[in-house]
């Protein structure tokens, strides 16, 4: 679309501007100033450079828990885009079955972080929990709370049943965007089913899977809730992702220069990553 | 073929079914048959646990407070991002595309980032444990994602329609109000949708910033679950109970649900 030059937009804006700087701007300074200083309390200040941020960025414990939320980031985006787009693929295309899909696979995504955590421990507790149980019964020696492996497990299955819908919803609606004459045309063709997909149905979810990726590395580098509540982050530290760490750092140890430095170059991390996603999509919109 | 394909959403389903299914069994049984026996089915069936939630206030008034500030965030973030999505949509401005991604950072923004600087200060202007201050720290993910959704359904929406609208002799506010607004309701209630959902759906934000009176549900669940024993059957209801909003949200949305996750961009 052409826009217009016109400057007065800028009062349209203004609400938004307002309300989100004193939620980010104000905040953030808060963190900005603990970073670079030490405090006792009372408002004292001792200006401390870039020694917290060198504490931070030379510290095993910083090391170990971005590591993780690497490794477990890179793991639910490999297994709920792929299979996202399965379940979209397979989804039906009209009458009764579309609404039933699209409510019940929606389920997950409304129910607050906490509870889900809460429902997963129910739910895979080795003694009552109908996983756990089962898989006890089956012959695996399965415990999430004594055993790292189990607790990975546990943790990254919770992370595709709570969002691997996502994914599911927005390949969908790609699929649903496409006209039914590509479709005779590529039968016409003879084409095969693997060639429409990767010629015709791939093209076309470009633009939402670029979306399902963002939102999917966002949410899942900063989740919080829900491995707090299923594992509290153990067994040890086994599943202490970045946030998890940050907040035991900032409440739990009071540490507050080391969290706060630790605070901004996780933040860091994770607009940087955004901006090269933000980069290429907006680059994608522009050429369509 | 055509059967096959019925088999990987049914069986997905079912697998996102089972956990709530299991959290619904525990909510109707007693605490002696949850800790002493594993039952697939309630064996004695009973509707205390509900009980106690509907007549104990702490439990009750965690509701309406979550729905409270729900309500609250979800009304400011739309009525914020509606005119500055028309203006990201229609115009081009200094630092337009700058501010549209500094917006987007906020809701990239790791909350736990924001929990401890957000409880100094809304303690320091007075705002600690109101609805208010849920509502307004849940802005700062909701209204950048509001802004991006509408402004997609805005650019969906050809020029034409504002400039015939002109020529009619409309003025700008009439025409927002009266033709522009009612052409994107669609992508209206999407919107209201995602704030309501990521509002509802948040709790370190809103945990840290209440103590008593403005205190969310799900926290309520977090304190009962460490103080006052395991009393695993009450949790597993309050747990259930705090699904139903999400059902009903989702049930009015139904038709649009597909298009609104693309986020009009599709």
């Amino acid at each position: 679309m052409n826009k217009t030059i016109n400057q007065k937009a800028w009062f349209f804006v203004i609400p938004v501007f307002v309300l989100v700087a004193f939620n980010a701007v104000i905040p953030l300074m808060t963190v900005v100033n603990y970073a670079f200083q030490e405090t006792f309390g009372n408002n004292v200040f001792m200006w401390e450079g870039t020694r917290w941020f060198k504490q931070i960025m030379l510290s095993e414990r910083f090391h170990a828990s971005l590591g993780r939320q690497f490794l477990f980031t890179f793991i639910i985006l490999f297994i709920q885009i792929p299979l996202g787009i399965a379940i979209a693929l397979s989804m039906p295309k009209e009458g009764m079955g579309v609404p039933v899909c699209l409510v019940l696979m929606s389920m997950p995504l409304l129910i607050p972080w906490n509870v889900v955590g809460a429902m997963w421990n129910i739910f895979a507790l080795p003694d009552i929990g109908f996983l756990g149980h089962s898989l006890n019964a089956l012959g695996f020696d399965y415990n999430f709370t004594q055993q790292i492996g189990d607790a990975w497990f546990t943790t990254i299955l919770m992370d595709v049943w709570h969002w691997t819908s996502l994914v599911v919803l927005l390949s969908y609606a790609g699929l649903q965007s496409i006209q039914p004459a590509y479709y005779q045309a590529a039968e016409i063709d003879g084409a095969s089913r693997w060639a429409v997909f990767t010629k015709i149905e791939l093209p076309k979810m470009k633009k939402v899977l670029t979306i399902a990726i963002l939102l999917r590395f966002m949410d899942s580098f900063m989740i919080y809730t829900e491995p707090f509540v299923l594992t509290g982050g153990g067994p040890g530290n086994a599943t202490a992702f970045l946030s998890i760490d940050l907040v035991k750092m900032a409440l739990g140890q009071f540490d507050l220069g080391p969290a706060a430095a630790m605070s901004l170059i996780y933040f860091f991390i994770v607009l940087l990553v955004c901006w090269v996603f933000y980069t290429l999509m907006m680059r994608n919109e522009g050429n369509q | 073929m055509k059967k096959v394909k019925w088999i990987v959403p049914t069986i997905y389903i079912i697998f996102l079914m089972l956990p709530i299914y299991w959290l619904l069994n525990m909510s109707f049984k007693t605490t002696t048959e949850i800790i002493n026996t594993y039952t697939l089915w309630p064996k004695e069936f009973t509707l205390e646990n509900y009980k106690t939630i509907f007549t104990d206030s702490t439990w009750y008034t965690g509701y309406l407070n979550s729905i409270y500030y729900v309500v609250m965030n979800t009304v400011i973030s739309v009525a914020a991002a509606l005119p500055a999505a028309y203006a990201f949509s229609r115009y081009k401005f200094l630092g337009d595309k700058h501010l549209f991604f500094w917006l987007l950072t906020n809701r990239m923004a790791p909350p736990a980032v924001f929990a401890l600087p957000f409880f100094q200060f809304y303690s320091s202007i007075n705002l600690f444990d109101t609805h208010v201050a849920v509502a307004l720290a849940h802005c700062l993910f909701n209204i950048p994602l509001a802004v991006w959704i509408l402004e997609g359904f805005m650019s969906a929406v050809p020029k034409e329609l504002d400039e015939t609208a002109y020529v009619d002799g409309y003025s700008f506010w009439r025409f927002f109000l009266k033709i522009f607004i009612p052409t994107i309701t669609a992508g209206i209630g999407i919107t209201m949708f995602f704030c309501f959902m990521f509002s509802w759906v948040e709790l370190l934000l809103a945990k840290t910033l209440t103590a008593v009176a403005a205190k969310p549900i799900a926290a309520t669940m977090t304190r009962t679950a460490s103080t006052s024993g395991y009393e695993l059957g009450l949790l597993a209801a309050a747990g259930s109970l705090t699904i139903i909003p999400g059902a009903i949200v989702i049930y009015f949305v139904r038709n649009y649900i597909a298009k609104g996750f693309a986020l009009g961009r599709v």
